[in-house]
């Protein structure tokens, strides 16, 4: 009963946030999870009632509402279409945070967030066990995006076109990164995230050779853990302040300049949750996740706001390139003209706009995992528009993007690459 | 929650999909956007066809259950909330198609549950134009519209969705099906049965089918905004663009409460002493349409603005609707509750009207901002306050019911847009007469002998 009533107390003091919901149900116009299902429970509008309501102790049922919150992908288009500018997204990680605690972790979940992820020397050994044997397990599916399916591990996978794990991560390539700053040169720690340390290999060099070619010096120590996204959006909150505090230790008493990530979750996470979780660690950690979030940006804003990156025009011919908006850069932080910018860098492509540019590609971490029929049909939608604007290459700033992009383009076996606009970037140089 | 029998009948009808009866389910279809209190239903079904839709009603007449259809949920005045517990709500929401875009004969076919906006672009793509324009627009579904006759910011001009319906198909509360009007621009075969069902909030039947007008768009826009120290300076403006012959297809203002607010929170650099600011967008071809900006800047000129701008570009133009765009956003930003009004005047009695908001509002200490269409009369007062605060919300209904005399008086009317709903049903009979309610609810009980579309909506049953 105790667990019951602390539940009801944390949910009652969401209570003012929630009654800044004026119910007027304009969040359906961008919500993915709802584009997809039709259904009001899954739009925020209808989340958020069910929240209001369970804190009322009408409802009391957490086992539904648990699993009506993880269907939304947490991208966030709710909060920034809503009129009265709703805190949604503080409210859902809340709930599920409060919900999850009440439920207990699910067993599995419990092992990949707490276990793994946060303790990155077991992650890392399991995943450098992973990379060859995975050979075994996945064939090629013959496609433009170099994905691989996995019919041996289609009880865990489903029909996900998913890119094999690089042969050698990045930190077992590069070791413990320290490189002093050049005179007048900046220094930057360099956070590529799982997905950029794991899989994405080829756009975090592409990062590192960028930084180098602009004189900047990288910090990248080889125990990072993960930014603590995964964890948080299914309300883990030990696993998050465990991945805190090890990330914390790494970068506290450094002197870079900037935190810089290719991954557009990770920088959201960096700067808008590291403050709010390290309270809750003591005054010290709260200072050092405060000045490193001060410190943090996106790849793409770094080029061009810092060091300046110019836009040339295209050439003659040049092949056509297309952006989508990741949610967490947008939505979040605001950032779409930078990765553009950075992508006119290179004359050899033209950008040319999709529609609905800036709408959810329907990943959402976890949700892929959970929902991956929604995911899939979310993810149409993005492909339809992605080969609609006839570019031969889409970029995202977000590996999670570019994972979900290759997926369902992939499945629809079109001959279009996914890129990170850095990459585009470091052809040139 | 509905009987396991009913449930499964359902299912088989329209597949297990399309049926839900979970409580998590249920009580997200208890409320729409009217502060009200909510009601769970006991079943939601959503059919995807008009066979299955009729079959829906048909199932819910012989076994005397309550029904109310829902289109996108947001209408203001609780027209989608569930009559009682064991109401089954109907969502059109599966009924999503486009039937037919005929850019020959100028007219578009539509299932109810299509969204406004979609359509309007939809209709764009073959170079037309569908005017009705709700602030809902985004979300709103022509269903929706049409049970309420939704306006929007282009009223003045082109007029609200009835000028937009040429017929209709609807199944009765028997679901048997009715069809009225045509495809044809004259019709006059038999009762014009389309006008009654229009704003009839789903208390008369089941709208499947809309035969909509479409007409062509607009070549140029322009847009101008003026600012006033008063409100009656800006309201002998608004009767000067008349008069001077022009119909701007938007003529909307800002009071100063709103002005202030929304500069507090964009920073835009609005006229923060201006009583009222308007922005008047006249539209049509080129030629005309520099006619009317010089005549309409004239007037201003003439009626005491103290300042007009005239953006040079699209993107000028864009900012400058920024502050109506804000202001129901940045107004509902001030208090957790907003009671969104649309109290409307004959346009003359503007002046008088927000002379009575404001006094009503200190009178009894709550907080309004007004904006609205000054074009055609239609005012938004927007209460801010706090639900939770029984005292204060108390005062808020008080200072409504006082606004609502105020509105009457000057003859005008409760709601312009919004509908009546069950928010707004207590104050029919003022406005209108008692005849008029007996009428409409002898009218209701020959048609629904069981009383079971939105029963409690409007005038009741
Ligand atoms: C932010 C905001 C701005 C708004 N701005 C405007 C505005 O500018 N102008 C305006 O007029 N309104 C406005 N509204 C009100 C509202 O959006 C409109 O009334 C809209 O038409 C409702 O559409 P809906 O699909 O949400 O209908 P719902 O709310 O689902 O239903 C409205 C009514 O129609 C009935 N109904 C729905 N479908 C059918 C059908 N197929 N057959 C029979 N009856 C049916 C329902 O029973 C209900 O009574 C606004 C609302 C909000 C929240
Ligand atoms: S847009 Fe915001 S205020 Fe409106 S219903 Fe959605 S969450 Fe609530
Ligand atoms: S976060 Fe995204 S998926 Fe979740 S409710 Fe908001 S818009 Fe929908």
């Amino acid at each position: 009963m105790d667990s019951l009533t602390s539940l009801a107390q944390r949910l009652m003091a969401l209570d003012d946030k929630l009654t800044d919901c004026m119910r007027c149900g304009m969040c359906q116009a961008v919500c993915p999870m709802f584009g997809a299902s039709g259904m009001e429970a899954d739009v925020a509008r209808g989340k958020l009632a069910l929240i209001g309501n369970m804190a009322h102790e009408i409802f009391r049922d957490p086992d539904a509402l648990s699993d009506k919150l993880g269907r939304c992908l947490l991208c966030g288009s709710c909060q920034a279409a809503c009129p009265p500018g709703v805190k949604i997204m503080d409210i859902f990680r809340e709930s599920r945070e409060v919900v999850h605690e009440f439920l207990g972790l699910h067993p599995a979940k419990k092992l990949i967030f707490r276990q793994l992820l946060g303790h990155p020397k077991l992650f890392n050994l399991a995943m450098s066990v992973g990379a060859p044997v995975q050979k075994l397990l996945f064939r090629s599916s013959n496609d433009r995006q170099g994905t691989v399916c996995a019919p041996m591990l289609d009880f865990m996978l489903g029909d996900r076109h998913i890119r094999p794990l690089a042969k050698q991560s990045l930190h077992a390539k590069y070791g413990f990164l320290d490189e002093s700053r050049a005179p007048n040169k900046l220094q930057v720690a360099f956070f590529p995230g799982c997905l950029g340390d794991k899989m994405y290999t080829e756009m975090s060099e592409a990062c590192i050779k960028v930084l180098h070619h602009h004189g900047v010096a990288i910090y990248m120590p080889d125990t990072f853990a993960c930014c603590g996204i995964p964890a948080v959006s299914s309300g883990d909150a030990k696993g998050m302040l465990n991945q805190l505090s090890c990330n914390l230790a790494l970068l506290a008493n450094r002197s870079f300049d900037y935190l810089v990530t290719p991954c557009g979750s990770c920088t959201s996470t960096i700067k808008e949750l590291w403050p709010e979780y390290a309270e809750r660690l003591d005054d010290t950690s709260a200072r050092v996740a405060k000045s490193i979030s001060d410190r943090t940006m996106d790849i793409n804003a770094f080029l061009i706001d810092v060091l300046h990156v110019e836009p040339k025009t295209p050439k003659e011919g040049a092949v056509k390139v297309t952006y989508h908006d990741s949610c967490h850069l947008k939505k979040s932080l605001g950032i779409s003209a930078q990765p553009r910018t950075l992508l006119k860098a290179n004359e050899n492509y033209s950008l040319v706009e999709m529609n609905e540019a800036d709408r959810c590609c329907g990943c959402g971490g976890s949700f892929n995992l959970f929902h991956y029929d929604y995911s899939r049909k979310i993810g149409q939608r993005k492909r339809d528009n992605v080969v609609q604007s006839g570019a031969a290459v889409v970029t995202a700033g977000c590996p999670a993007c570019m994972m979900q992009l290759e997926d369902v383009l992939s499945h629809n076996g079109d001959p279009v690459t996914v890129k990170h606009p850095v990459e585009l970037y470091a052809e040139t140089l | 929650m509905a009987s396991q029998g009913l449930i499964s009948d359902f299912e088989q009808m329209l597949g297990k999909e399309n049926v839900f009866s979970s409580e998590a389910d249920l009580q997200s279809y208890s409320y729409d956007s009217a502060v009200l209190e909510p009601v769970i239903p006991s079943l939601v079904v959503r059919p995807t066809n008009s066979e299955q839709l009729a079959a829906a009603v048909t199932k819910l007449y012989e076994n005397g259950i309550p029904m109310t259809v829902r289109g996108s949920g947001t209408n203001l005045s609780g027209g989608t909330i569930p009559d009682k517990s064991e109401t089954v709500v109907i969502l059109t929401t599966g009924l999503t198609r486009i039937l037919e875009i005929n850019s020959n004969d100028l007219y578009a076919v539509v299932e109810p549950g299509v969204i406004t906006a979609q359509f309007a672009q939809e209709v764009a793509k073959s170079n037309l134009f569908y005017p009705p324009d709700p602030g809902s627009q985004a979300v709103s579904t022509i269903g929706g519209n049409i049970a309420e006759n939704a306006g929007g910011l282009r009223g003045l001009k082109y007029g609200v969705t009835k000028d937009y319906v040429m017929g209709l198909e609807f199944f009765d509360a028997t679901g048997a099906l009715v069809k009225t009007g045509s495809r044809t621009v004259k019709c006059v075969t038999g009762y014009n049965l389309a006008g009654m069902m229009i704003q009839s909030e789903g208390t008369l039947g089941v709208i499947s089918q809309a035969i909509l007008k479409l007409v062509p768009p607009p070549k140029a826009s322009r847009a101008l905004m003026a600012v006033f120290d008063n409100i009656q300076n800006a309201a002998e403006a608004v009767a000067g663009i008349i008069a001077a012959h022009v119909l701007p297809c938007t003529l909307e203002f800002l009071d100063n409460n709103t002005i202030v607010r929304v500069d507090d929170f964009t920073h835009a650099g609005l006229p923060r002493e201006a009583g009222a600011i308007l922005l008047i967008e006249v539209d049509g071809h080129p030629a005309q349409v520099e006619d009317d900006a010089a005549a309409v800047e004239k007037v201003l000129k003439e009626n005491k603005a103290t300042a007009v701008h005239i953006p040079k570009d699209a993107a000028e133009k864009f900012k400058l609707w920024e502050a109506r765009r804000m202001a129901l956003p940045v107004l509902a930003r001030c208090r957790p509750t907003t009671v969104l009004e649309d109290a409307t005047v004959p346009r003359s009695q503007i002046p008088a009207m927000m002379k009575a908001v404001n006094e009503i509002a200190a009178k009894y200490k709550v907080e309004v901002g007004t904006f609205g269409h000054a074009g055609d009369g239609n005012l938004h007062p927007t209460f801010l306050c706090d639900k939770r605060d029984k005292e204060e919300y108390h005062r808020v209904e008080l200072a409504i019911d006082e606004m609502f005399d105020v509105a009457i008086n000057l003859q005008g009317t409760l709601s312009g847009e919004h509908g009546i709903g069950t928010a707004k049903s207590k104050w029919m009979e003022k406005e209108t007469s008692r005849g008029t309610i007996l009428f409409s609810q002898r009218l209701r009980r020959a048609l629904d002998p069981k009383g079971l579309l939105n029963p409690s909506k409007l005038v009741g049953i």
